[in-house]
């Protein structure tokens, strides 16, 4: 039997095919109490969870909340808006004042890379990557392979374009490891400026033609177009950007039959996904919300649900030491 | 340190073939007319129960409803294991609510998977009963769970486990005491 | 105060002589080298089944004073360079303040006499405050002691204003350093644009906003005649480009560091603020290339970029934590356990890399063992086997992407003019 025996969950890259079937195995389980009239089972009572939001966002942070209170575990929402963050104060600061009162993991989003792996460092208590700067975003990975799998039966074999802006793409590269991981075809799809240098050497296939990309694919994820990339030139507008690489009805019906249209959302409706292809038979994209709770209240579960030596102090390592982290 | 010279066998296939049928007939018995369904625990508690099931029918002549129930959610160890216990889903597609059930598991020992079993159950709503039913009752209880049907009473040191292997999953029909040192 | 060695393998790069003698310091220079020598007035080092070298020369370290002796002072740096066998070191102006006035080379070169423990030849910025902008008072820092001039840690980004310094600079016949990069194209990137960048989802730095820099400043040194000396170069293109402006005769030179010769951009997996440096550690086939530049000349120099910063500074996220690492009691160790395999260059042409070769590049003193020359030498104990420890550096930093790294021989005693500054094992750290 797979166990989880990571401290924290920090992103997919390294993450074994097993402990991610474990992880969407167990969020099968927690998806059931969705369907009872109390959806709130006991397992991490007296637990603390503090959310930690460097970065607006209502949705994960909900669903974060969600997964946690149905646990029947406390939430704490600290974000940018309040409280010390704004002070200046490191982060393992605050997370290990966080932690020495009665935190038992910390969820945290931050607009640098590598933070949640930084703090992992410093700090004894499971940390969960709630999204790190263009880096990964686990939990929207793991939820989309966990819809794709209700709906597609397994993954291995499958072929998955996602489509956008790639290179400033945390939901991308999580997608990217876990999918190549757990055995499907991935195809980046849009412009070269949104096209990080060096994934080919991955074996992910790169495409700047949509309607090329689409033929023969069983899942098109759809990423959120930022407005603020047009600035650094990643291209001109947002009406030209719609135009080549906008998801039309036209597109969807020459696309395999069956395929799923998933968006991570929050969407832009008439820009990269028109309206009729977001409410359309093909689309999962509100089934992704819900499965998103479960699969937070696995991973919380898997991470929690264990004991942690919360109390010692953390024992820094040397800190000029070039280790990896341990998982 | 063989197999052999560590376990003894305390039920035969024949055994547990008897005891089934010994218990589907009490269930009759106690639980006619009402609204009964089986509920097993997972793993060894579920295949009993898909056992029962026919034994039972055959004499009521009456569908029952059978649903598995995993207590792993509800388990009362959960953050002092060093991982955390493996989850599997609660499969239980009927409607509790005014049922007469019988819940249904392999050993009871400590009373602690019951009592989580019970929690679990009663967060699915309401039922009418609930009545317990076992294979093998080995004592040492920590809670005052008694069962309502019981297989058989075994005397056991803490030190030793009781083995119920069935055929489904085990491949074999037989209950043992394994002396664990 | 006369010192003897006795017997150790004399390897003189400047002269390609390796031969086991004895040698005498008499003061401050080497009065003599011959096969026997016996002088019972001095004080002698059996040095048989040692070597003995040319104190060496590293053209690109931050001493970090005044301003940051949190990080490193003059004292610990020039000690740490002590004990890495370097008796010469080319200080970089970006203090706070800069070294953009007489007024501050004449505050290093002081302190470096009250508390230094090797030569310190002082570099003053090329513009005012290192902004980039208008020309410092290069020819008051010329007489003050400066030896060079470089906004080293920025590129000079205005082309005019490099161009102007480039001329002026002609008028006292010293090099200009330059920092190559194209901020317009690093764009806030922390390490190598690549594969690497893609996996640990950061903003990358191109090769190219190295090589572009590089073309414009070799165009400008052709149009100058001035000397440009292009510091830590890590980029294939960039080796081509030296390579192609040399041969026209234009009068540049160049260094690269040996982190950019051991580790690729593979060494910052995990976001190990410790290999992060800036240029940043690039490809295997940059790296490739760096090796061929070695080879054919067309690389001058091996020089650290010793740039020393604190275990707070280190020790952030990633891409807040500041570039560089530090080099000098590891230049030695790497360069001969580990360079050495990889370069395919002989003994004396390796070592002619961290000495007379640099000291050349520089218009320095030292680097070489000759009668009657300064007495600036190292022994080197070629047996010992053991890891790098950073926490036996005599640097006040730690931030070393080798820490643990197994190498072979280690550095015994270190001479400045004739004074034994470090010794194996005994020196006091202070």
């Amino acid at each position: 039997m797979t166990e989880w025996l990571r401290k924290d969950c920090l992103g997919l890259r390294g993450v074994s095919r097993e402990e991610i079937e474990l992880v969407l195995d167990t969020a099968r389980s927690m998806k059931e109490i969705h369907t009872r009239t109390v959806k709130k089972v006991p397992t991490l009572r007296g637990k603390i969870v503090a959310n930690l939001f460097y970065e607006p966002s209502t949705r994960t942070r909900t669903s974060f909340e969600l997964a946690a209170t149905r646990l029947s575990a406390d939430v704490i929402n600290i974000t940018t808006a309040q409280s010390s963050v704004v002070k200046g104060e490191t982060v393992p600061d605050t997370a290990n004042n966080l932690r020495v009162m009665g935190a038992d993991a910390v969820v945290i989003r931050h607009n640098i890379s590598g933070t949640p792996h930084f703090l992992a460092k410093n700090t004894s208590i499971p940390v969960l990557n709630a999204g790190d700067g263009t880096n990964e975003h686990p939990s929207q990975a793991l939820l989309d392979m966990f819809t794709i799998r209700e709906h597609k039966g397994c993954i291995e074999g499958l072929t998955v374009a996602i489509v956008g802006d790639i290179l400033h793409g945390r939901v991308a590269r999580s997608n990217m490891w876990g999918l190549l991981t757990l055995g499907a075809k991935v195809r980046f799809v849009g412009p070269p400026t949104l096209i990080p240098p060096g994934v080919q050497d991955l074996g992910v296939e790169v495409y700047h033609d949509l309607d090329k990309a689409i033929e023969g694919v069983d899942v098109i994820n759809l990423l959120r177009i930022q407005r603020e990339r047009m600035t650094g030139n990643f291209f001109p507008s947002l009406q030209e950007y719609s135009r080549i690489y906008g998801m039309t009805m036209e597109r969807l019906k020459r696309a395999k039959p069956g395929v799923l249209i998933m968006h991570p959302g929050p969407m832009n409706r008439g820009i990269e996904i028109m309206s009729e292809v977001a409410d359309s038979e093909s689309s999962v994209i509100l089934e992704q919300v819900t499965n998103g709770i479960a699969v937070r209240m696995a991973l919380l579960y898997l991470l929690i649900g264990r004991e942690i030596e919360s109390d010692k102090p953390h024992e820094k390592k040397d800190l000029h030491t070039p280790t990896l982290f341990e998982n | 340190m063989t197999e052999t010279v560590n376990r003894r066998l305390i039920m035969s296939a024949e055994d547990i073939e008897r005891t089934l049928r010994r218990m589907a007939s009490q269930i009759c018995e106690k639980c006619a007319g009402k609204n009964l369904a089986l509920v097993g625990v997972r793993s060894r508690g579920a295949t009993l129960a898909q056992r029962l099931k026919p034994l039972i029918q055959d004499m009521t002549r009456e569908e029952i409803p059978v649903g598995v129930l995993d207590t792993g959610l509800y388990r009362d160890d959960i953050g002092t294991t060093a991982v955390a216990p493996e989850i599997r889903s609660t499969d239980i597609l009927f409607d509790v609510e005014g049922k007469d059930i019988v819940l249904i598991d392999d050993v009871i020992y400590t009373g602690r998977t019951i009592r989580a079993a019970l929690n679990a159950l009663i967060d699915l709503g309401r039922p009418d009963r609930v009545t317990l039913l076992v294979l093998i009752d080995r004592g040492h209880r920590e809670l005052p769970i008694q069962p309502d049907f019981i297989g058989q009473e075994v005397k056991t040191y803490t030190r030793q486990k009781v083995a119920v292997c069935l055929k489904e999953e085990d491949g074999i029909d037989a209950v043992y005491i394994v002396e664990n040192e | 105060m006369k010192t003897l060695i006795r017997q150790a393998r004399i390897l003189n790069p400047a002269t390609q002589e390796d031969k086991k003698a004895d040698l005498l310091i008499d003061g401050e220079t080497i009065s003599r080298i011959e096969s026997s020598i016996s002088d019972s007035s001095a004080k002698t080092i059996d040095a048989d089944g040692w070597w003995l070298i040319p104190g060496l020369v590293d053209i690109h370290v931050h001493l970090r004073e005044p301003g940051a002796e949190k990080k490193e002072t003059i004292a610990t740096g020039t000690l740490a360079a002590a004990a890495g066998g370097v008796t010469s070191v080319v200080c970089m102006a970006n203090t706070s303040p800069p070294i953009d006035n007489n007024t501050e080379i004449e505050f290093i070169l002081e302190r470096v006499k009250r508390t230094g423990y090797v030569r310190v030849y002082p570099v003053g910025t090329v513009t005012k405050a290192l902004e980039g902008k208008e020309i410092a008072n290069i020819g008051s820092m010329v007489d003050a002691g400066a030896i060079a001039i470089s906004d080293d840690g920025r590129n000079v980004t205005d082309p005019l204003v490099m161009r102007r310094a480039m001329e002026y600079s002609t008028i006292f016949g010293i090099p200009i350093i330059t920092h190559n990069e194209e901020h317009i194209l690093t764009d806030g990137g922390t390490l190598n644009e690549g594969k690497m960048s893609m996996m640990m989802g950061l903003q990358g730095c191109p090769a190219e906003a190295e090589s572009i820099s590089i073309a414009r400043d070799l165009i400008l040194a052709k149009k100058t005649g001035a000397h440009v000396h292009i510091a830590h170069l890590s980029a294939a293109e960039s080796v081509d480009l030296l390579r192609f402006y040399k041969r026209k005769g234009v009068q540049a030179t160049g260094e690269t560091a040996p982190h950019y010769l051991l580790l690729t951009d593979d060494a910052v997996d995990g976001y190990n603020t410790n290999a992060k440096m800036n240029p940043p550690l690039r490809t295997k086939e940059d790296q490739n290339a760096l090796y061929e530049g070695l080879k054919d000349g067309t690389i001058d120099s091996i020089a650290t970029d010793h740039a020393p910063h604190t275990i707070a500074d280190k020790n952030q996220e990633f891409p807040l934590a500041p570039f560089g690492i530090i080099g000098l009691e590891t230049l030695l160790p790497l360069l001969l356990g580990r360079i050495r395999e990889r370069a395919g260059l002989d003994l004396l042409s390796l070592l002619g890399l961290v000495t007379h070769k640099p000291a050349a590049v520089m218009n320095l003193p030292g680097g070489k063992i000759e009668v009657g020359g300064p007495a600036d030498i190292t022994l080197w104990n070629p047996d010992p086997t053991y890891s790098i420890n950073a926490d036996h550096f005599y640097s006040k930093a730690r931030n070393t992407p080798f820490h643990g790294w197994e190498v072979k021989g280690r550095v015994e005693a270190t001479f400045v003019a004739g004074r034994q500054v470090f010794s194996y094992g005994k020196t006091e750290r202070i």
